[in-house]
């Protein structure tokens, strides 16, 4: 069976002059080095899979969501999903893969009601339908129903989280992309936005890609682990496959590593901010 | 023909988004619009003013008029450039710059979308200060050609969307001085462009800019249509320039758009932190 996202060899680096490189290169100024962000990565996310990619600030995890997001293009390599290629069919991986990031990206003036409507605009989705969709799935995520009309400003974090959840789920993605969901949300947010990728895993045809730094996150909801080092791909396999005996997956973790999960790195902005 | 209709029905979530957008803003509005208003009439009482200053009568409603439809139409196509090109800063400052572009829809989409809004909007305010600054001049508007002014006002717009377009892509290669940048275009165009002032009064370095700013003919054709009734037909002429300047800006907008996203695509630049 195809899997839904194949990546071969894909390698990313950061020009960290921009711009001013090509001028400093003209000018003959010396240049920085280069960011290598992602190395030689190999990765095969089988359908209906959850694949947790775990990893520390800047290490690489968040540009890998990114290239498969077509938001960025790889410098080499090949990333297939559902065999379409992101950088030749873009607009149509576009059309099943979403995406949650750490931020939940928003008009924050604007109220879930009339975010989401947008979502179903550009989407395609037919209004009436889709209106209706809206109103059922925030119910799901006990969004409250007067909040629906409010400005997402209004809103705590977790719940602006949960809308964007549900505006990925809006638009039926055969793919969905978690780049940190959960991240900086309070405990019980956070218990919540966990249960509904849950739920998408057990209701809906969805594959799901999963980038984190929580552990328990990562052991609780994955079919299949990797662990993202300095770009690169240090091991792959079920989080009860990692870890030996005696150990919590944190404890793999740092094992493998050599140093624990909250490591902020220099490299974290070129990155995304994101790891 | 679906996938057309799929683009139009995209095209329309960015103006009503926007639309909404501006609604939820409305204490800024309100503010900005004060501002645009207080600006035509500080600009329009400059007329009677100069009576004053310099002693001598010379027909200073026509005065009026002049400085009223240049303020009025700076308002609209400073407005126009404005939204246009800070379509992508605007998705860049609320964060949403990243579920935009990974959208399952044509570039071009967005910028139709946003272009369609930055008219409508831009149309709305105009008529709003005009409206207000009638009100405190006795403007003779008998003569005037509204048919042919709106007809400028329609043909003008395309040539300075295309510009915006360009300004547009600039944050993309840019993160903060493409903004700079934009602002700097924007400034650049008011002085050329003889909103307040004939171009011929700039030094000929200066009025040279004004050739291949759109914003010239606009003012040109507008003063033709509003100030001495010019019909359809002689406004003709005033139109081939600004179509010229058309048919080059806005493909090559699009086409400088793209090539800055792919840049932006390449090099982290799409998210402001990185």
């Amino acid at each position: 069976m195809q899997p839904a996202v194949s990546i071969d060899h894909l390698v990313k680096h950061f020009d960290p002059a921009g711009v001013g490189g090509a001028w400093r290169r003209a000018l003959g100024r010396p240049l920085k080095d280069p960011i290598v962000a992602l190395d030689a990565i190999n990765l095969h996310v089988q359908r209906g899979e959850v694949y947790g990619i775990v990893g520390s600030n800047g290490s690489g995890k968040s540009t890998l969501a990114r290239v498969i997001a077509t938001l960025l293009l790889p410098d080499s390599g090949s990333v297939q999903v559902f065999g379409h290629d992101v950088q030749r069919e873009a607009r149509t991986v576009r059309r099943f893969m979403n995406r949650v990031s750490v931020e939940a990206s928003f008009f924050k003036k604007l109220s879930p009601l009339e975010n989401l409507t947008f979502t179903a605009r550009i989407y395609g989705l037919p209004h009436g339908e889709a209106h209706q969709q809206i109103f059922e799935i925030l119910k799901r995520l006990d969004i409250e129903a007067k909040a629906i009309r409010r400005p997402m400003d209004q809103m705590s974090r977790g719940q602006q989280q949960k809308v964007a959840v549900a505006r990925a789920l809006l638009t039926s993605p055969v793919l969905l992309i978690l780049d940190e969901p959960t991240t900086g949300l309070d405990p019980r947010s956070k218990r919540e936005v966990q249960d509904f990728v849950r739920e998408v895993r057990d209701t809906h045809d969805a594959t799901v890609i999963l980038m984190t730094h929580d552990m328990d996150e990562a052991e609780q909801l994955c079919d299949r682990l990797a662990v993202i080092e300095k770009g690169r791909i240090l091991i792959e396999d079920q989080p009860s496959a990692l870890r030996r005996e005696g150990e919590t997956l944190e404890d793999a973790f740092i094992r493998l590593t050599g140093h624990a999960v909250e490591v902020d790195e220099p490299d974290a902005a070129a990155d995304g901010g994101g790891g | 023909m679906v996938p057309l209709r799929r683009e139009v029905s995209a095209s329309y979530a960015f103006v009503e988004r926007n639309f909404r957008a501006v609604r939820r803003y409305w204490g800024w509005e309100v503010v900005f619009l004060f501002h645009s208003i207080v600006s035509a009439l500080t600009v329009a009482y400059i007329a009677p003013g100069g009576v004053v200053v310099a002693g001598q009568q010379f027909d200073a409603d026509r005065l009026i008029l002049f400085l009223v439809v240049g303020t009025v139409v700076w308002a609209y196509l400073d407005s126009v450039f404005d939204s246009v090109a800070f379509m992508v800063s605007w998705e860049r400052w609320e964060g949403t710059i990243e579920s935009t572009f990974m959208a399952p829809i044509r570039r071009v989409t967005f910028i139709a979308g946003s272009s369609a809004f930055a008219v409508l909007y831009s149309f709305a305010r105009a008529v709003v200060i005009l409206v207000v600054v009638a009100l405190f001049f006795n403007l003779d508007l008998a003569a005037a050609n509204w048919v042919g002014a709106f007809a400028v006002l329609a043909i003008g717009s395309l040539g300075l969307l295309g510009i915006g377009i360009m300004a547009a892509a600039l944050p993309l290669l840019f993160l903060e001085r493409g903004s700079q940048m934009t602002v700097v275009v924007q400034a650049s165009l008011l002085l050329v462009s003889g909103v307040y002032y004939p171009v011929e009064v700039l030094p000929d370095w200066l009025e040279w800019f004004s050739v291949i700013s759109p914003a010239t003919y606009v003012l040109d054709a507008m003063r033709a249509a509003v100030l001495d009734g010019v019909t359809l037909v002689d406004l003709l002429p005033h139109f081939g320039p600004l179509m010229l300047i058309t048919v080059v800006t806005m493909p090559a907008g699009v086409w400088v758009f793209g090539w800055a996203e792919r840049y932006a695509l390449r090099h982290g630049r799409l998210k402001r932190s990185g």
